[in-house]
């Protein structure tokens, strides 16, 4: 028998400032709804409960992807599958169409949104690896007005964001630099990955300009580390020299913990494993 | 202006090419709908998070977990459960008879949702390569009959379908 849900009513918004208001008033009684993939498994599994739904999918363009001001533009209703073969990713962002194309299963996304991947802030997230050595921005919309944050500032922990009453993630802005090249890959025996790893290298005239470098899956929360990042500059066989130390400085940072999947110690390896073959894959 | 949807919530749909009205809860989820209301039990429930691929049914023609999918979400649009595969004379559906065919299960819980969960693929890439079956069907899981001859009937299948 499948675990029936509690009863709930649900919201149909027109617009983001509409379902802004709603969610303030319902306060814990209220919640944003998008794709359902996290949100309805929570309320299965962790028996989290909400008796009011705000179904953000009524409200038009929330999902469109577009080109604006030298940034991809994502609106965050996009699902992993739009965003997989979206022309606009595969063209200026490859990298995050072929992580989205391995997100979960064809199911979850064909129903799960980018938005709700990062406002649910599950530490197993693939896209918050990636977006984060893309310098990714969110765009919020709260009752009060709207405004910006890097996304290192709005993913706070475990579960937890930036996010304040009422507020909600409209979309996700990443910049676009011609010179950048970027890379995700990821380690996974189950439903869930037990290691993301992204990097992200502005290489020129032989030598790394600047680079980005972040674990999600094996941490608590994705997280990038810019002493792991500073040994990844210069040029490039000094900087190849120094991925072993850049491997265990995001290690320690990373807090890893042993669990069903793996240690910490075998996480560790697969950190210096994986970066050497993303720096072999990018240079 | 939002407007709010409660129960009894009227549910138009159309399950197998049949159009459907039915009154449920906004909590209702589309397997509970499927296999209680609607009493087609070839939709299955196993894992009830999303993660083994039992309950896969198509929402115009995309496959979605109907153990974790609200019935709401279905309004307007086409279902597809294995029951509305086969033609209404009763002749199987080419991936069903390949399946037989190529022994592709033995208890049979996972096998509607394999199922579907092909269908999709072969619906939008006919010429899918076995790399991209493999994909698709990665987060179906079958327990006992291994996935070797699964893969064989899907290939079996696609084969006679382009023809």
């Amino acid at each position: 028998m499948p675990t029936a849900l509690t009863r709930f009513t649900i919201d149909r918004p027109d617009t983001l400032a509409e379902a802004a208001c709603l969610l303030r008033d319902y306060g814990e009684a209220g919640r944003a709804y998008a794709g359902g993939t996290e949100l309805l498994l929570a309320m299965k599994q962790a028996g989290l409960r909400y008796e009011h739904l705000v179904d953000l999918k009524t409200v038009p363009g929330l999902d469109r992807v577009e080109l604006q001001n030298g940034r991809l533009r994502i609106g965050a209703l996009a699902t992993h599958r739009d965003l997989e073969r979206h022309p606009l990713v595969l063209e200026h962002l490859p990298a995050l169409a072929n992580l989205e194309s391995r997100v979960a299963n064809p199911r979850v996304r064909a129903s799960g949104t980018l938005g709700g991947n990062l406002c649910f802030a599950e530490p197993r997230s693939d896209p918050a690896v990636l977006l984060l050595c893309l310098d990714a921005r969110v765009a919020l919309v709260g009752p009060d007005g709207r405004r910006e944050l890097s996304l290192d500032e709005f993913i706070l922990g475990p579960y937890e964001t930036a996010l304040q009453p009422g507020e909600l993630l409209e979309a996700v802005l990443i910049p676009l630099s011609p010179g950048r090249r970027a890379a995700y890959v990821k380690e996974q025996q189950r439903e869930r990955p037990m290691l993301g790893l992204g990097l992200a290298l502005e290489v020129s005239d032989g030598r790394v300009g600047s680079a980005r470098l972040a674990v999600g899956s094996a941490s608590p929360t994705p997280l990038r580390s810019a002493e792991a990042e500073a040994l990844l500059a210069g040029p490039l066989p000094e900087a190849r020299g120094r991925l072993p130390r850049a491997a265990e400085t995001l290690a320690d940072a990373a807090e890893l913990l042993d669990d069903l999947d793996a240690s910490a110690e075998y996480k560790r390896h697969l950190v210096g494993v994986h970066l050497e073959r993303l720096w072999e894959q990018l240079t | 202006m939002s407007t709010r949807i409660e129960a009894p919530y009227l549910l138009r749909t159309a399950v197998n090419g049949r159009p459907i009205e039915l009154e449920i809860e906004p909590r209702e989820t589309l397997v509970e709908v499927l296999r209680e209301r609607l009493r087609l039990t070839g939709t299955r429930v196993s894992c009830d998070v999303q993660v083994c691929g039992a309950c896969t049914v198509l929402v115009d023609g995309l496959p979605v977990s109907a153990c974790t999918y609200l019935a709401y979400e279905a309004r307007g649009r086409r279902v597809l459960t294995i029951e509305g595969l086969a033609s209404s004379l009763g002749e199987l559906h080419p991936l069903q008879q390949a399946f037989v065919d190529e022994y592709a299960f033995q208890c049979g819980f996972c096998t509607p949702g394999m199922i579907l969960a092909a269908h999709a693929l072969l619906e939008e890439r006919p010429e899918a390569t076995r790399e991209e079956i493999i994909a698709a069907l990665e987060g179906n899981l079958c327990r006992c009959t291994g996935y070797k001859p699964i893969l064989a009937a899907v290939e079996k299948a696609q084969a006679l379908l382009r023809r």
